[in-house]
């Protein structure tokens, strides 16, 4: 009973904050200028389909990319001594005290012409401008999301029972086999949720895109934060069908997980 | 120990959150709300007056200064939330769009002595005829910018941002408005009177432009030309003043045939519940010494024909900040575009972007 009444200013709060803006956005998505029913604003949604397939993919290839960095540096981290662990914890967690458009920035200007990059690559002869295309993007959003991918791996192998481990190795492992049948498969919910976490925002991130990318990497997100300029209903239609492609997203990673993915 | 200071902090954030909502709708009589554009005002930047702490000490009135990125940011909030401005800064179009649906109070101009000095080119608006909302606060006009080493010939007009010898290195506006008006004029369109098929022959012309560009820029720009990054970009003059003074190769050219003169107009919204004091605010952000004081800091057009006679001659002869009359003569204004038209300039040049 009481713990019933302790969730009553949550369930409150997502039924302001969550609920009626979803409930906004549809109520939005389907209807015109007039407040009638309509469903132009989703039928004029149709012609950004590639610049949607587009997103989706540089989502997916962002995140696979962090997984294939943070996987490893998790696991490797974890198997340090705890005093040395947080030290590098902390390491990776200080370029996400400063504000991520500071960061981007800081990208444009490592990849520029006349950059950093440049200047080494000079040195042998190479010449050239890494920005505004589509690499650098994704080298913007792993930098990004790296942590996200990074945090939920390293918790999970964190806790993983150093007797099991001990177990596998008494039982004869090798440690490839240790690593196959111990750790990979108890560090799954860590990579579930890591997934998660890159892969839903990176989808609909904005603004990396316009600093990084070239004429044509746009990014969904960019378009709804244009098409919002001067017409709500078809903004609000992007983003409806967007919420629905992260959701059958998530649908997919909470089967493939067990139910251990978070929603 | 630890209980009580739990309380105490718990007590403390809920008086913020709500002193934070008191903000909105509490108004003191000594008080005035301006939503101004980002940085667009001299606030003691370089050693210049900070002019809202000058206001605020020689009233006695409290400045709440918050600032907003695009005119449609602004009217969004006007529209949409609670809130409580005073004095307001839009542009051109968006001033007639507010006119028409009802949004502004008509200012009493006899509470305003300085209007006397505003030039009279910019009484009676395009998007004010009667001269019942507005006072001038800046103007310019657009032009281009480019590197003299790298651009052989002395360009005239906008035809240049279409040349394929310097594909890759050109810039365009990220602003559908500023966009389209380059293309149709490139066309020998008038952008200010065009029409759904001049916006689509206008689509056709930046189709073309796009595998010549490097990039829609907004506030990129800068970094891109001071840098020498990119070779030619167009944007605002005033800002281009700027870029030049960061980098000798840059030089500026003025389309012959004319450009897009803009304004941002000071207005008062009908949420406003200190409209003296957003008329004493108004009057003494016109008076010369003031506006002349934001002129040095924004190297906008300045339209106060006294504070221009303040201004040093460096400034005042700049031809970026301070567009002869003739050349103004040769300008548009999008004084009256058409919400409806507006719509259908983004989504097309959106789409442009999207493809």
């Amino acid at each position: 009973m009481k713990s019933k009444l302790l969730s009553v200013p949550y369930l409150i709060w997502m039924l302001v904050f969550t609920m009626i803006p979803l409930v906004m956005i549809a109520v939005t998505a389907f209807s015109d200028n007039n407040g009638h029913f309509s469903l132009e604003a989703l039928a004029s949604a149709f012609p950004y389909t590639h610049v949607f397939l587009k997103s989706l993919w540089i989502a997916l290839l962002s995140t696979v990319l962090c997984l294939v960095i943070a996987y490893p540096m998790a696991y490797m981290v974890s198997q340090m001594r705890e005093s040395t662990q947080n030290v590098v914890v902390m390491l990776l967690m200080i370029p996400m005290w400063m504000n991520f458009l500071l960061r981007i920035y800081a990208w444009v200007l490592l990849l520029q012409s006349g950059g950093p990059l440049d200047t080494l690559l000079s040195a042998i002869g190479i010449h050239g401008s890494y920005t505004n295309n589509t690499a650098a993007v994704i080298v913007g959003m792993i930098y990004e999301y790296l942590p996200f991918m990074f945090l939920p791996i390293y918790t999970v192998m964190g806790k993983i029972d150093k007797g099991l481990v001990e177990a596998a190795q008494d039982l004869g492992s090798n440690k490839s086999e240790v690593f196959r049948k111990v750790i990979f498969p108890l560090s799954i919910p860590g990579i579930i949720s890591g997934i998660t976490m890159v892969f839903v925002p990176s989808a609909s991130t904005f603004v990396v895109a316009q600093y990084l990318g070239g004429t044509d990497d746009i990014m969904i997100g960019d378009i709804i934060d244009r098409i919002f300029f001067t017409n709500n209903h078809v903004g609000a239609a992007i983003s409806l069908i967007l919420m629905i492609f992260i959701l059958i997203f998530l649908v997919l990673m909470n089967r493939f997980g067990d139910e251990e993915a978070i929603v | 120990m630890k209980k009580a200071l739990t309380v105490v902090l718990c007590i403390s954030m809920l008086g913020s959150f709500a002193s934070l909502f008191a903000g909105c709708s509490k108004t003191d009589a000594g008080e005035v709300n301006v939503y101004n554009w980002g940085d667009y005002a001299a606030e003691g930047q370089y050693g210049l007056m900070n002019v809202i702490d000058e206001f605020e000490k020689e009233t006695g009135i409290k400045v709440n200064y918050t600032s907003y990125e695009t005119n449609e940011d602004l009217y969004n909030m006007l529209k949409n939330s609670n809130v409580s401005y005073d004095v307001v800064v839009p542009s051109d179009y968006m001033i007639s769009k507010m006119i028409k649906e009802g949004m502004l109070l008509e200012i009493n101009y006899d509470n305003i002595p300085n209007y006397q000095y505003i030039n009279n080119r910019f009484k009676h608006l395009d998007c004010d005829p009667e001269n019942k909302y507005t006072v001038v606060y800046q103007w310019g006009v657009t032009a281009l910018v480019y590197d003299k080493t790298k651009v052989k010939n002395k360009p005239t007009n906008w035809d240049v941002l279409w040349d394929e010898n310097l594909k890759g290195d050109i810039l365009m506006f990220n602003n559908s408005r500023d966009a389209m008006a380059i293309a149709m004029q490139t066309l020998g369109i008038t952008p200010s009177t065009c029409t759904k098929e001049d916006i689509d022959k206008a689509s056709e012309k930046l189709r073309v432009q796009k595998p010549l560009l490097k990039k829609y820029v907004m506030d990129q720009v800068f970094t891109e030309m001071e840098t020498s990054q990119s070779t030619i970009a167009p944007y605002y003059a005033g800002d281009i003043a700027m870029m030049m003074e960061e980098n000798e190769d840059l030089d500026y050219c003025l389309p012959d045939y004319g450009s897009n003169l803009f304004y941002d107009a000071m207005c008062i919204p009908t949420c406003s519940k200190n409209k003296e004091n957003a008329e004493k605010f108004i009057n003494f952000m016109q008076k010369p010494e003031i506006a002349a004081e934001n002129c040095k800091y924004l190297r906008y057009g300045c339209p106060n024909d006294e504070a221009i006679k303040l201004l040093d001659d460096e400034i005042r002869n700049n031809e970026l900040t301070l567009p002869s009359e003739e050349y103004l003569d040769k300008c548009y204004v999008f004084g009256n575009l058409d919400p409806e038209l507006y719509e259908y300039m983004q989504e097309q040049f959106v789409n442009i972007q999207a493809e």
